[in-house]
């Protein structure tokens, strides 16, 4: 009796046979002449199938990032989301690495890489690959639109393989949506995230999670291990793309971003209900009217029954985002929208990731936590030598600048100079300083005289007069009444125009927010002068015009948001003829302007 | 229209024993796995999961120690609210809850076990819910495509649904139990899954094809002691189908009730029988033997301490309180034939007190 063991053409299945008295070589041939007649067989259907299958996983491996950190501190996956090099991965991933690192991509080169911002608590950083401007890049998909069962797959750099930058390919399913993985502390918190059984190991850290048609669902960061050791278990998370595109705006402005809470937590009742069970009587939700013992109905339009469902939403918006809430009270539904908090001070977020750029490489933990594939302790291959220069290559050294509270002050910088070059572009105001005069109606009925000095605001409303004095303090000058401090606003609306961010006071770029009363999002410079708490201008992100603002006078006050609109040319200056007022999410006024004129400078005062 | 063929494909052909028939499945298996998304969206598993999940629940119990997790799988197999998981330390409580893929949360009774299989039926207050069906079908082979449902760490908490992994069954083979290697009082079929189905929490989970039909229950974790790989492996439904059945309808001696059992006079008892249990503290104390008196009946049948007995005369006896109470209705002139688990095995000892 013969005894073999035959391998199929594609050498994938492996088949004992064991032919009785016939030849091997006789079964082997009729085992090939079937195989070829099968093979025409398959129809076109199929076949194109498979090709089309081949072609997304080309095109999505292209946009994948093997990351290598300086000196062989580890290193982790990330992919391309534009074609001017911006990459998205992990914090974890770059921790180590500090402001600069080298990235492998599937055409087999190397590029040069730099930290742009950071993401703590949700685990993410941008950073940005040098060199070219027509990167292949990933599409951010919705997420939402992810379901359980559907076909996915992992592109990554896992036990840091991809010595030759060729990342590898892992698939599955979607094996769960919507998922919440605690954080250590306050960092590392996975919400709203995406489960797959796609081989998440060590490395794959930052690495993109694509769906069947190749657009990007999530970011690769995380799994659960526990007593199987730290390689992939078939339990594998991604950060979901809606998060990454609501973070994404202020990771560019090459900050460290915070997270938000609501400034109350919640329980779930006996009775199986989500209800707040302490609140902030600071935060914005309580100033709404949100109360101990109310139940929460409904959170930016999301049912919520359960206290993980309520943190899935939280997790996903940045510090400062307005979101819609809806809860109930003995038996009365109220919706409210309310401005998130921060997690936490600008303080304790820098004392916690004690030095984001800091070159010296992470020490090991005995225990991980709290289940990151980073890089892996043991490699089975070493890492790659890459020669790294010391110190940094000049055409990277101007791209890093490091300064306290910030990932990489440059694109800070860089973006502040950006918008206002495009925003002088609708009128250069610093020749204008002397006093600007507007008139006109409120829509509400009555006219409205408004007179902006260096030294003092005077106003005229049908209410009656209004007075700031701008060289004492303003956060206590809340006139007109029941406006937040629309003059103190209009202050230092003039003051920016007519000064510029580099004279106004402390000012830096927040990144693209959304407003309540407007659709879209916009660039935000935030500025603070005198005892203002805090002013955020809003800029069109297409056209640079100065569209909008949000003044915070004290801790105490609800913010007078203001927009700016029906603008006219005014001696080449563009000059908002409306102008909305909002105060603690009501109208104040809507003016419409009919009259305005900059008269000369009034005579210095000795 | 790419998936009908699939199917039509990977059905009775990929049966065959040709050794060309095999070929051409393998090839197409590739070519399925995964259909780009401007095809059908059916091409997701995502409708034959939502199908399935109504009938998941997670369970929770005993537990939670160091290792211990205090919560596992299960599925509901009837109309009556019957569960069905794997007989475990986290259903050693009076308090095991099971919370539906709703969130919808019940205290269960142990409708009954077999130790022998690994299972045990939770009875849960709920009719009209989906559940799955035990009809006849196919029997899976290697290479079909699976489905794994189950609530694997955790993960999921109230109204979040199981965690599901895909794969296909590699193998249908005896549970090589043996000492140094698996251990498991379970030794019959089981299909070897190439998904790591076999997590913390997921034993209790189904296995079923990708149509959603049941057609197994992923068992406890295993881990070979000799080379520490656990073992992703599920119990084929048809193995458990007849002691399902037989639970469900209470047809095994260990449920029949009590009513019309009388205590005789003078009836036996551990101390009659020369053994010590461990000492009762819990709710469910487990009945673990402390020791075994010398010169006893207990010692000549070579009872043993750390023995953990599970019936009596094949009704359940697993706590220190049931055993004494099913004791309580044998007399002592009559013989009790105990089921114990020694280690990895199950064995029956007789006694009678002379």
């Amino acid at each position: 009796m013969i005894q073999a063991h035959c391998w199929t053409v594609n050498g994938r299945r492996r088949r004992a046979v064991r032919p009785r008295g016939a030849s091997l070589l006789a079964v082997c041939l009729v085992i090939a002449s079937s195989i070829t007649a099968f093979a025409t067989e398959i129809p076109p259907l199929v076949r194109n199938a498979e090709q089309e299958r081949i072609r997304v996983i080309a095109k999505a491996k292209a946009t994948a990032v093997c990351i290598f950190a300086r000196g062989g501190h580890g290193g982790g996956s990330g992919v391309l989301i534009s074609p001017d090099g911006f990459a998205l991965t992990n914090y974890h991933v770059v921790k180590p690495a500090g402001n600069y690192m080298k990235c492998g991509m599937d055409d087999g080169k190397l590029y040069d890489a730099v930290l742009v911002g950071l993401d703590p608590t949700g685990d993410v950083a941008l950073i940005k690959l040098l060199g070219r401007n027509d990167f292949p890049h990933a599409i951010l998909t919705d997420s939402n639109r992810v379901r359980s069962g559907d076909w996915c797959f992992a592109v990554g750099n896992p036990f840091l393989l991809a010595t030759d930058f060729h990342p590898t390919v892992t698939y599955g399913i979607v094996s769960g949506v919507h998922r919440y993985q605690p954080p250590a502390g306050t960092l590392l918190e996975y919400t709203d995230c995406i489960q797959t059984d796609a081989s998440i190991n060590p490395g794959n850290s930052g690495g993109p999670l694509f769906n069947a048609a190749g657009d990007l669902i999530g970011v690769n960061g995380r799994g659960s291990f526990e007593k199987r050791g730290r390689v992939n278990v078939g339990v594998g998370y991604a950060i979901s793309s809606n998060q990454l595109r609501n973070f994404l705006g202020y990771l560019k402005s090459g900050r460290i971003v915070d997270h938000a809470t609501l400034g109350a937590t919640v329980a779930t009742s006996d009775d199986g209900r989500v209800v707040v069970s302490n609140i902030l009587d600071s935060s914005n939700a309580y100033r709404r009217g949100l109360r101990y013992g109310d139940e929460i109905v409904a959170f930016s339009g999301r049912p919520i029954s359960s206290v993980n469902e309520f943190k899935n939403v939280l997790g996903i918006y940045p510090r400062g985002w307005n979101v819609s809430l809806k809860y109930r009270r003995d038996g009365q539904d109220f919706t409210i929208v309310v401005r998130l908090m921060g997690v936490h001070s600008r303080r304790e977020l820098l004392s916690k990731i004690q030095g984001p750029t800091a070159e010296k490489p992470e020490p090991s933990p005995k225990k991980p936590k709290p289940n990151q594939p980073d890089a892996p302790k043991r490699q089975p291959r070493p890492a790659p030598q890459i020669p790294l220069p010391q110190p940094l290559p000049p055409e990277v050294t101007k791209l890093v600048q490091p300064r306290e509270g910030y990932a990489n002050y440059f694109f800070n910088q860089e973006n502040q100079k950006r918008i206002w070059a495009a925003t002088v572009q609708h009128g250069d105001f610093s020749k204008s300083k002397g006093q600007w005069l507007f008139s006109g109606v409120l829509t509400a009925g009555g006219n409205f005289q408004i007179a902006l000095e260096d030294s003092r605001i005077l106003a005229q409303f049908p209410s009656g007069p209004a007075v700031v004095d701008t060289t004492l303090d303003l956060d206590q000058q809340t006139d007109p009444e029941g406006s937040g401090g629309l003059l103190a606003a209009l202050h230092l609306w003039r003051r920016l125009l007519t000064l510029g961010p580099d004279e106004f006071g402390e000012m830096f770029y927040l990144g693209t927010a959304p407003t309540p009363s407007q659709p879209g999002l916009f660039d935000v410079l935030v500025g603070t002068y005198n005892v203002v708490q805090e002013t955020r201008f809003l800029f069109e992100t297409t056209s640079g015009k100065l569209v909008g603002m949000e003044m915070a006078l004290n801790d105490d006050i609800d913010r007078c948001d203001i927009m700016f609109s029906k603008f006219k040319a005014y001696k080449g200056l563009q000059i908002p003829h409306k102008i909305d007022v909002r105060h603690g999410n009501q109208q104040f006024a809507t003016i419409e302007v009919s009259n305005f004129e900059i008269k000369t400078p009034t005579a210095k005062k000795p | 229209m790419s998936r009908r063929f699939a199917l039509a494909l990977f059905g009775p052909h990929a049966r065959s024993s040709e050794p060309t028939a095999v070929a051409l499945p393998a090839m197409l298996l590739l070519s399925y796995l995964w259909v780009p998304s401007d095809l059908p969206a059916d091409d997701s598993y995502a409708q034959t999961i939502s199908a399935v999940q109504p009938k998941m629940v997670k369970i929770y119990g005993a537990g939670g120690i160091r290792g211990l997790e205090a919560y596992q799988s299960g599925l509901i197999i009837s109309d009556q609210g019957h569960v069905l998981t794997v007989w475990s330390y986290v259903l050693d409580t009076e308090d095991v809850v099971v919370v539906l893929n709703d969130g919808r949360r019940f205290q269960s009774q142990l409708i009954g076990a077999d130790p022998r299989l690994g299972i045990a039926i939770l009875r849960i207050e709920l009719t009209e819910t989906p559940y799955f069906t035990r009809q006849a079908s196919a029997e899976p082979e290697p290479g079909d495509r699976i489905l794994a449902f189950s609530n694997l760490y955790g993960v999921a908490t109230g109204n979040e649904p199981a965690s599901v992994l895909h794969g296909t069954i590699a193998a249908r083979t005896q549970l090589a139990a043996r000492r140094g290697a698996f251990k498991t009082t379970y030794k019959g079929p089981v299909f070897i899954l190439d998904a790591m189905t076999n997590n913390p929490g997921a034993a209790g989970g189904a296995l079923t094809d990708r149509q959603g039909n049941l057609i197994g229950l992923l068992g406890k974790e295993l881990r070979n002691a000799e080379n520490e790989i656990w073992l992703n492996y599920a119990i084929p439904i048809a193995v458990l189908a007849n002691s399902i059945d037989d639970l469900i309808a209470g047809r095994t001696p260990s449920q029949a009730g009590n009513a019309d059992r009388q205590k005789p006079a003078q009836a036996l008892n551990p101390t009659l029988l020369g053994f010590v249990l461990i000492p009762d503290v819990l709710d469910k104390t487990p009945a673990f033997v402390d020791n075994v008196r010398k010169g006893s009946v207990a010692e000549k049948m070579q009872l043993q301490p750390d023995d953990l007995i599970l019936f009596a005369n094949e009704r359940i006896a697993s706590t220190c309180k049931q055993l004494v109470e099913e004791l309580s209705f044998i007399d002592r002139i009559d013989p009790v034939t105990l089921t114990i688990q020694r280690g990895q095995n199950l064995i029956d000892i007789t006694l009678q007190v002379p």
